[in-house]
């Protein structure tokens, strides 16, 4: 008898020691183990075109405060707009001992990269596209779906022009590789389909540079200083189209329409009138979705290769008349934070 | 000099011609081409290209070639902008920027004239080092805007005179000054003799080396004008500039214009007439809407064609043979 309640007691009290630190520890929620076993100590690397612009900087921010904050080790590579410079680094990547889990690549255009992208998913690396897409569908594209921002810039070039006017817009194009470039022409000239009075009087290439918008913004507007609108595709070349307008003494009479990461500037420039709409890339809002990706991809058990998807970023023409303290994004606020967290 | 005097097409006339030809041919066909404001467009849009074109233009003469131009433009204007923006004044910023502009010519100076690297390694290493040195410390991103206190750059690039734009006026002055100094200072004479016969100029008794350090100082000092006029006009620098062709297309300037790579020829009337032609080019393609990578495609055609027919009407001599180009 005595034996027995002693051993039902050291029992008792051995079951006891045994379950209390295992109640501590399970709450039932089996969620964060699973994500500290899933998501920590895996490597990110982002891959800009370049790293010194906005929206490279927003990213790097935003994506990269999340990585670490779930324990994930986050790195970038800057090509500064070399093609050949961000092969090598994504090559690099591929080969390194130290294994990246996902690329996070800002492609510069349809073609170059698609052998790499496939070849890093096979070496077992989550490919997704930011920003710009290319033929090759991998993982996930993050990014605008550049048709609907230039239906949207078109929108609001023919709401700047109105009935009265001349009909007539210009267009500064980037180049003719890029989807960005591509695909916004390709938007525009669906939605002036619907208004067949509209007419494009000239479509020149920037190349990306600023200095080559205002020279053919000039040019542009000298054959055609009737134009009601001009719709520049980037708003680092619209500073040049913007010169080009102001040069040529039409900053009311044209009206510049472009699109852009939302950093300060655009607000600034929608502002004193020398944008009159930006098509505005909600830098933030992305920045979260490529996080939320990333923490699915990572703990779905998914292969790289085996699903697809595209997420694309809510846009919206942003004037004069929407600005509210906060539509911009400081890149200063930025800076500071990553400075701050370097220290 | 000597294939001028005797009268035979040099490449200058050849290009000069072209031109002419060029500019007939869009004047007849596109529309909108002759009008006034189109001709100062053009003018404007070689204006920087040009103001760059007589600084390569001096070095290319004295047997020498700068390839850091377009990274000093682009750096040492953003850097400047950047000290602004950050509050430091306008003067003081300059006053550094003025140092450290110098001190890259000087620097190339001294590799090339002293440590007799050559001048295309010298000069392409100094523009990776002063681009990486400036984009890594001195600025946080690719465009640097000019900062709203400084409204007087803003004012500089509106400013015109006699109808002129600011940039075609600096063009002018730029051209005209360097004329002045090739033509009638003994540094400029030096400097022919320098790119004609290296050694014979230094046996000679020409300071040859203390005038290469000067030549790489104008040349830096020259493309930082260049840098802060086209500030003015976009009101920012924008270094991506650095990634362009610009360089190139600078060169293309200099070597169609007629200054031959191997030195001792040529003069400003080249670069003005080199400039011309790019711009009128460009323009007439422009408002034909040839995209872009077509333009390069004739632009690259045109080049080969007027180096081709150089080479067959002036072939080359036992002297540049001897020698080597660059």
């Amino acid at each position: 008898m005595t034996t027995k309640t002693t051993l039902t007691r050291t029992l008792a009290a051995a079951l006891c020691l045994a379950t209390l630190p295992a109640l501590a520890q399970e709450t039932g929620d089996p969620g964060p183990a699973y994500v500290q076993s899933a998501l920590a100590g895996k490597k990110v690397v982002l891959i800009p075109l370049a790293l010194g612009f906005d929206l490279a900087q927003g990213w790097n921010h935003y994506i990269g405060s999340e990585v670490r904050g779930f324990g994930g080790v986050w790195e970038t590579r800057d090509p500064n707009w070399d093609t050949a410079a961000g092969a090598q680094a994504i090559t690099d990547l591929i080969s390194s001992a130290d294994k990246p889990a996902a690329l996070l690549v800002h492609t510069p255009d349809l073609t170059s990269y698609s052998k790499l992208f496939k070849r890093a998913q096979d070496a077992g690396i989550f490919v997704i596209q930011v920003d710009n897409r290319s033929n090759f569908a991998s993982d996930a594209f993050v990014g605008s779906n550049w048709e609907t921002l230039g239906e949207l810039e078109a929108k609001a070039a023919v709401a700047a022009c109105g009935d009265g006017s001349s009909k007539k817009i210009g267009l500064i194009q980037g180049d003719q590789v890029n989807s960005s470039s591509l695909d916004q022409y390709a938007g525009i000239a669906k939605v002036l389909k619907d208004h067949p009075d509209f007419e494009i009087v000239g479509a020149p290439d920037s190349n990306w540079d600023v200095t080559t918008a205002r020279t053919v913004a000039t040019t542009l507007l000298q054959q055609h200083p009737e134009v009601c609108a001009v719709i520049d595709f980037w708003d680092n070349t619209a500073a040049g189209t913007a010169a080009a307008i102001r040069d040529a003494g039409l900053t009311d009479k044209v009206k510049l329409v472009t699109t852009g990461g939302g950093e300060e500037l655009d607000c600034k420039a929608l502002e004193d009138g020398t944008f009159h709409a930006v098509v505005m890339t909600d830098v933030k809002g992305q920045s979260r979705d490529i996080s939320a990706l990333l923490k699915f991809l990572l703990q779905s058990g998914l292969k790289p290769g085996q699903a697809k998807s595209w997420l694309y970023t809510l846009e919206t023409a942003t004037t004069k008349a929407d600005l509210k303290p906060g539509t911009c994004w400081s890149l200063k606020d930025v800076q500071a934070a990553e400075a701050a967290l370097a220290k | 000099m000597s294939v001028l005097k005797s009268g035979t097409l040099s490449q200058e006339r050849i290009v000069f011609l072209f031109a002419v030809v060029l500019f007939a041919a869009y004047a007849v066909f596109l529309d909108g081409f002759l009008m006034a404001n189109n001709l100062v467009a053009i003018l404007r849009s070689v204006s920087v290209l040009g103001i760059l074109a007589v600084g390569m233009g001096l070095v290319v003469i004295g047997r020498g070639i700068d390839l850091s131009m377009v990274a000093v433009m682009a750096m040492a204007t953003a850097w400047q902008l950047a000290m602004m923006n950050a509050g430091t004044s306008p003067l003081l910023a300059t006053t550094i920027v003025f140092a450290g502009v110098v001190a890259v010519g000087v620097a190339n100076g001294l590799l090339i004239a002293y440590a007799e690297v050559p001048p295309v390694f010298a000069t392409l290493a100094s523009a990776s080092f002063v681009f990486g040195l400036v984009r890594s410390r001195f600025i946080v991103q690719d465009a640097v805007p000019v900062p709203p206190s400084a409204s007087f750059i803003l004012e500089f690039g509106q400013a015109r005179l006699v109808h002129m734009p600011i940039e075609v006026v600096m063009f002018a002055v730029a051209a005209f000054l360097s004329f002045l100094v090739l033509r009638f200072t003994k540094f400029g004479r030096y400097v022919y003799y320098m790119g004609d016969n290296y050694q014979a100029a230094r046996t000679m008794g020409i300071p040859v080396r203390p005038m290469i350090i000067g030549q790489y100082v104008v040349s830096a000092l020259i493309a930082w004008l260049a840098g802060l006029i086209t500030a003015a006009g976009l009101q920012s620098i924008n270094t991506r500039v650095v990634n362009s062709t610009l360089l190139y297309d600078v060169i293309l300037v200099v070597v169609i214009g007629g200054i031959g790579l191997s030195g001792g020829k040529g003069g400003m009337r080249n670069v003005v007439i080199g400039a011309l032609l790019i711009g009128i080019m460009l323009n007439g393609m422009t408002i034909l809407n040839l995209p872009n990578i077509y333009q390069n495609l004739i632009k690259a055609t045109i080049l080969l064609i007027a180096l081709v027919i150089d080479s067959r009407l002036n072939p080359r001599d036992e002297q540049v043979g001897q020698q080597g180009d660059i």
